[in-house]
């Protein structure tokens, strides 16, 4: 496997390959002409000569050693260090709607919690009936269910309130995954305890060095949330809350508490810090929003994008990305080639779940010619992704938060892309 | 749900919960007993706090603001400090006390988190140099930006602005106009770097 240079197929001849049988296929005709026999297919290769690794090879797998873009990365001038930080899922690499568990983006506030489930305890006290105190073996005894949801950090797209600032959907899109989990009905803790009336507000409690909390109304904890134990089948990754994480569907990644270890009804909020210095939205006149919950609709095209461009030349090609909204489903996207001048409804394809991410696809033929691409969502409810302009006009610059207006990629001549922003 | 429930976990300790629950309200329940006073609060910052945040809260690098930023929410750069921003007492001393100093939580006593923050307080001009914070004079204290915020308003305003039918053809006047590049400002980092860094 390691000598790559006398066997690995490129990219680019593979893509060249398939155009052409596409464009004999519909044209009738041969758009590429082989002038000398592909030595891909010619020359023996070692894969169909020489026998591959066994069974025993590896017990927890790992992608194949070309796939190497396909990882998190950091962008270390965002904060003070590495620990209370943040990377970004590699959106551009990515399709279908499912975030494998290894390249989901993390963001710690003091560091990643390496717990023992054994010493894990999770505690629900306050305005109940009986402060209660559960093992995690305790937990997986209650009925659990599977969800598909969005995690969206409410700093996603973010630094680019200003303008256009990052190069790649990695970077201005890319605090965001979508994963299956399992868990328990937090509603179903709740009751074991019993909430009394008064208990109007939820305080969830990790139990990471940063000691993160956040107030959560009653109505929300009693409705969907979930006490999951679980992703994509598998347990939490550590850097995800492992051995139990608060899932909280639709609304800002904050409030999702890793690694919970307690719960506490009270009849007021807390107003702690991460809902007071930070998580607020600072508007332009000096007066911030504070409890933005929900992630409002958004979308954004993975490829092409400033880290996926076009290397194929012109010709059919597939645009594709991935929409989403904290309030609904995504039946509708539309997507633009010339800067939201004209507009295409896209086709969506696989699975559309409350609070997921949805995939869509644009294929057209591209003749060569620059393209300010832009796509736009539309939820369940009828509300319309906004453009940038849009949202500074109610906010200002200044929120850090909820960004999610229209992106634009220029794509030039070569077919190499550009994060900017149009008027 | 379950008729009675499912008789799973067990009782908490009285004991077990004063060991987790420690947060605290702006009405000022959950406050620990004890106090402390501005000079105290110094040293202790000193010590604790300054190799991060400053001497006087400045900051050290890209570690975050403590104190002054007074009056400059509606600037281009705001800076959001305790003084400039924070609406509540009570977070400053539940955060201290629960998550500070920074990669040794759960270490400051009461009466030094009261100290701390009662130092906090003096540098960002909110209380005089003898002042003592506790549990009473907690109640005394009035925070510049606490009228600063208010709820969650979008579905009153931007969500009704923007739930309805968009234009899909001729929808702009004109070619449309590159107004911004992230190439020009080049923060984006590079694949070489990254791999040198790793």
């Amino acid at each position: 496997m390691s000598d790559g240079k006398s066997f690995s197929p490129s990219r680019r001849s593979f893509l060249t390959a398939s155009a052409a049988a596409g464009g004999a296929l519909a044209s009738g005709k041969l758009v590429h002409a082989q002038a000398a026999p592909d030595p891909a297919i010619i020359d023996p290769q070692p894969w169909r000569q020489y026998l591959g690794p066994g069974v025993d090879n590896a017990p927890y797998g790992m992608p194949s050693p070309y796939e190497t873009e396909a990882v998190r990365r950091t962008v270390p001038w965002l904060t003070a260090d590495q620990v209370s930080s943040i990377n970004f899922t590699p959106l551009h690499e990515l399709d279908g709607i499912i975030t494998p568990n290894g390249i989901c983006f993390e963001r710690h506030h003091g560091g990643a919690a390496e717990i023992d489930p054994a010493e894990h305890r999770l505690m629900i006290n306050g305005l109940v009936d009986t402060p209660m105190v559960f093992t995690m073996e305790d937990i997986m005894r209650f009925p659990r269910e599977n969800h598909v949801y969005f995690l969206e950090c409410a700093a996603n797209t973010g630094m680019e309130w200003a303008g256009a600032q990052l190069n790649g959907c990695q970077f201005t899109h890319g605090m965001i995954h979508n994963v299956q989990y399992t868990g328990v009905p937090l509603r179903l803790l709740l009751e074991e305890a019993g909430v009394q009336t008064n208990g109007r507000w939820l305080l969830a409690e990790g139990a990471d060095a940063a000691g993160m909390t956040r107030s959560i109304p009653m109505e929300k904890a009693l409705d969907d949330c979930l006490v999951a134990f679980k992703m994509n089948g598998e347990a939490l990754r550590v850097e995800q809350g492992y051995p139990l994480r608060l899932v909280v569907p639709g609304w800002e990644g904050n409030m999702w508490i890793k690694w919970l270890r307690r719960l506490e009804v009270g009849d007021e909020p807390w107003h702690h810090r991460e809902e007071t210095s930070k998580y607020t939205d600072l508007l332009e006149d000096g007066d911030a929003r504070r409890f933005t919950w929900v992630m409002d609709a958004k979308s954004v095209i993975t490829n092409p994008s400033p880290q996926a461009p076009i290397t194929h030349g012109p010709g059919p090609m597939v645009l594709t990305g991935v929409a989403w909204s904290g309030r609904g489903t995504i039946p509708r996207v539309d997507v633009t080639l010339d800067g939201g001048r004209n507009w295409h409804q896209a086709r969506m394809s696989g699975p559309s779940l409350d609070k997921s991410m949805h995939r869509f696809y644009y294929e057209f033929d591209w003749d060569g010619s620059p393209l300010l691409l832009q796509s736009r969502a539309i939820d369940s409810t009828g509300y319309v992704q906004p453009t940038k302009e849009q949202l500074r006009e109610f906010r200002g610059e200044n929120s850090i938060y909820h960004n999610n207006g229209i992106q634009t990629w220029y794509v030039n001549e070569n077919g190499e892309a550009e994060n900017v922003e149009v008027g | 749900s379950r008729e009675g429930g499912f008789g799973l976990g067990r009782p908490a300790l009285p004991e077990e919960v004063a060991a987790w629950d420690w947060d605290v309200r702006p009405d000022g329940v959950g406050l620990p007993v004890g106090e402390g006073d501005v000079w105290t609060g110094e040293e202790l910052f000193v010590d604790y706090c300054s190799a991060c945040h400053g001497d006087f809260g400045e900051a050290v690098g890209r570690w975050p603001v403590l104190a002054g930023g007074a009056g400059t929410l509606t600037y281009e750069d705001p800076t959001k400090t305790i003084g400039s921003y924070w609406p509540y007492l009570s977070t400053v001393v539940d955060y201290v006390h629960r998550a500070m100093p920074y990669g040794q939580a759960e270490s400051l006593s009461p009466d030094e988190t009261y100290a701390i923050v009662a130092y906090l307080l003096y540098l960002n001009n909110v209380v005089d140099d003898d002042f003592v914070l506790n549990q009473d004079t907690f109640h005394d204290v009035e925070m510049p930006n606490a009228d600063g915020f208010f709820m969650d308003d979008r579905d009153e305003t931007e969500v009704v602005a923007w739930t309805r039918e968009p234009c899909m053809t001729d929808c702009t006047e004109g070619e449309v106009e590159i107004t911004m590049r992230a190439t020009i400002l080049d923060v984006t980092p590079e694949e070489d770097e990254e791999e040198a860094s790793a």
